[in-house]
């Protein structure tokens, strides 16, 4: 056979199937392979350490060896140790969570806030017993009449003027059936809806909220919003802002790629729009200019409108992320959905959407983030959010001087919100991922 | 062998003698842009009938096909399957494409459903069946197309072949009237083409009335009644397997021919 090569082979026998070789040395193999393998990577090891450990050795003696937790100024502080002084904190950490809420009524954000949970439980957690989605949708509006209080017949008005707006949809089409067009008599009850809806709010809500309170009056005592503070007022627009953006930016989205030229002019004039303008703007619009358009005497919150235009924010740039979710999706897929004849909403709801949304977490997850911290521009208008609380409490004879302890409590705070919705995230990403195991 | 063979064309010509017209297109034009795709077409197919489609890539054959289910539209001329004539009505087109099942070339399974999801989304969303019966059928189906073990699994997890044959399960458990297959087996390893035109044949000799976009000679010879060759948008040639590929008339099906068989 020497010197002679032949190309001919024929396996044997079948090899079985065996494990992968297991990985030896533990913790120090581990170590030697990922940290010390090679001149260069042993340096950048060791001078990463030791800028670990210099920033450890500052942090920790101050935030946690030397801090004091009690004591009635700044003054106070530095008698005891020239650490952290929490003590402005454990004295004013309530009023960080609540801002001017009265104290004896506090029970009530805090019910609307564990209550909260109950609420988006079923929109997390694909375990969760469905028929709680009936309490999400109710919620908004109880938790809007645990914060703000007032008669319990303003909130349900206020459904009341949804169930009119949702009775026009639902039933004015079969009215015009065969005299119109059925897309377009949809699209007019729609209007119709949206209209009867809007006109119930502005002007009859009250007057409804009136009469039956004269016959039955149950209710809250109420809270101004003026009282409204801190991070209860952060969570208030955040948690309102996120659950409103992603509906709308889901119709907006569709609706950009709808071949009817109204519809997609809107949409897309709507999202350029507000994408265009700095957040700020419009909040200055929500604070003075919105009044101006207004019916005169409507009485019409300063938070809510805030809570409006930080959602027509998100949107718009949900509205994109989506698309791009969207654009993602192979064509094949629509036209798979369209062979079967499944319509326009039925394709959108069980085969497009379900894939778009998937591929757009990230992105989503990533404007849900960005709008919660910009809820923090809203001092901008004189609201009172965490930043806003800041001013006051430096401007105290007592606790001037202060800054690192609460800029770094502000931070925690939003910090632990926008860290579990990334991990909210991820849990989610690695849950629907079916594709390709 | 030839001689059994064209006998074999005449008997399957006798078979659907029925005269029931299932998809009728008369004078059908359809541009891309300024680009001519389809030019005058003009076929009749009767129920029953199975027409192999073949021709050079870019020669609009899955144009036509798709015309017929409205996924493309067209321009000028007239499309009428089943009775109905495909207008811009959307009631129209929906209800055509219920009765005309689809069958692509990258399969275009819905990678977030399992395969009985797949296969039970459109007779539950579209047709209203109850849950229980859709998945009764698309159980039976399933089995029909010899992946009932699968059911459960996600298409990510499943072979190119098989995933097709889930695509041919979701299509039939539409219980459609016609099925279009735009080059089904493509995209496929050669060892999976065959488990795919093995379901295809069978499907052929329950009665279906199929159209299929493809390259497969040796399955248009088993099944075909008709073969048509298109180029340049246009219908070349058309006839019956044996007379097609043994005696072709026009020199640019005598070429391609040529240049398929030459392996």
């Amino acid at each position: 056979m020497a010197g002679e090569k032949s190309v001919a082979f024929v396996a044997e026998r079948q090899i079985p199937p065996s494990p992968p070789p297991v990985k030896t040395g533990g913790a120090l193999g581990w170590a030697r392979d990922n940290l010390f393998s090679g001149v260069f990577n042993t340096v950048a090891t060791l001078l990463s350490l030791a800028f670990v450990a210099y920033i450890l050795a500052m942090v920790v003696p101050w935030l946690f060896l030397d801090s004091v937790w009690n004591a009635s100024s700044l003054q106070g502080c530095r008698e005891v140790d020239d650490g952290a002084c929490l003590a402005v904190i454990n004295e004013r950490f309530l009023q960080f969570v609540f801002g001017f809420y009265p104290e004896e009524l506090r029970w009530r954000p805090i019910l609307a806030f564990v209550l909260l949970f109950v609420a988006i439980w079923p929109a997390l957690f694909s375990s969760a017993p469905r028929k709680l989605l009936i309490f999400s949708a109710l919620y908004p509006l109880l938790a809007y009449w645990l914060i703000w209080g007032g008669s319990l017949w303003g909130p349900v008005g206020a459904v009341v003027g949804l169930a009119i707006g949702w009775a026009c949809i639902r039933f004015l089409p079969p009215l015009v059936r065969g005299r119109l067009d059925e897309g377009l008599a949809f699209l007019a009850a729609v209007g119709a809806g949206i209209l009867a809806t809007a006109l119930w709010w502005l002007f009859c809500v009250t007057a409804f909220e009136d009469a039956l309170g004269a016959v039955l009056a149950i209710g809250l005592e109420p809270v101004e919003s003026a009282r409204l503070g801190g991070f209860l007022l952060s969570t208030i627009i955040g948690v309102s802002g996120i659950a409103g953006s992603l509906p709308i930016g889901i119709v907006l989205a569709l609706g950009r790629q709808s071949n009817l030229i109204l519809i997609k002019a809107v949409c897309v004039g709507f999202i350029e729009f507000i994408r265009g303008v700095p957040l700020i703007t419009l909040l200055f619009v929500a604070w003075l200019l919105l009044s101006y358009f207004l019916p005169p005497g409507t009485e019409f919150d300063l938070i809510l409108r805030v809570v409006i235009m930080v959602t027509a924010f998100a949107s718009a740039y949900m509205a994109e992320v989506i698309r791009g979710g969207l654009a993602g999706l192979p064509r094949g897929q629509y036209e798979a959905a369209d062979s079967l004849g499944l319509d326009y909403w039925k394709s959108m709801r069980l085969i497009i959407l379900p894939q778009a949304l998937k591929i757009s977490i990230p992105g989503i997850v990533n404007t849900f983030i960005g709008l919660f911290k910009d809820t923090t521009l809203v001092i901008i208008i004189g609201l009172l959010d965490p930043v806003g609380l800041l001013q006051p409490i430096r401007a105290d004879q007592n606790w001037n001087g202060i800054v690192w302890e609460l800029y770094g409590f502000i931070a925690l705070f939003f910090f632990i919100f926008c860290f579990a919705m990334s991990r909210y995230s991820m849990y989610l990403e690695r849950n629907l991922d079916v594709g390709h195991r | 062998m030839t001689a059994a063979a064209t006998e074999r064309d005449e008997e399957r010509r006798a078979m659907t003698a029925s005269g029931e017209v299932a998809i009728d297109i008369a004078g059908m034009n359809k541009w891309f842009g300024e680009f001519h795709v389809l030019r005058d077409i003009n076929l009749t197919v009767y129920r029953g009938e199975r027409i192999v489609v073949c021709g050079p890539s870019g020669s609009g054959k899955s144009t036509l096909i798709r015309c017929i289910n409205a996924l493309e539209g067209h321009q000028t001329g007239r499309i009428t399957v089943e009775g109905t004539e495909l207008s811009s009505d959307i009631k129209n087109i929906d209800r055509i494409r219920s009765e005309v099942g689809m069958c692509f070339q990258h399969f275009n399974l819905f990678p977030h459903l399992s395969v009985i999801e797949n296969c039970t989304l459109a007779p539950i969303w579209v047709r209203r069946e109850p849950k229980k019966e859709a998945e009764d059928r698309a159980r039976y189906f399933l089995e029909r197309v010899k992946i009932g073990d699968q059911a459960l699994k996600y298409p990510g997890q499943l072979s190119g072949g098989q995933q097709q044959r889930v695509a041919i399960a979701r299509s039939l458990c539409m219980q459609p009237r016609i099925m279009l297959f735009d080059e089904p087996t493509s995209a496929l390893d050669p060892e999976m083409i065959k488990e795919v035109l093995d379901v295809m044949v069978d499907l052929a000799e329950s009665g279906m009335t199929m159209l299929v976009v493809s390259h497969e000679m040796g399955f248009a010879r088993q099944v075909a009644h008709r073969i048509i060759f298109m180029d340049e948008g246009q219908i070349v040639e058309q006839n019956e397997p044996e007379a097609f590929f043994n005696n072709p008339q026009s020199e640019r099906t005598k070429l391609f021919l040529s240049q398929i068989l030459s392996h």
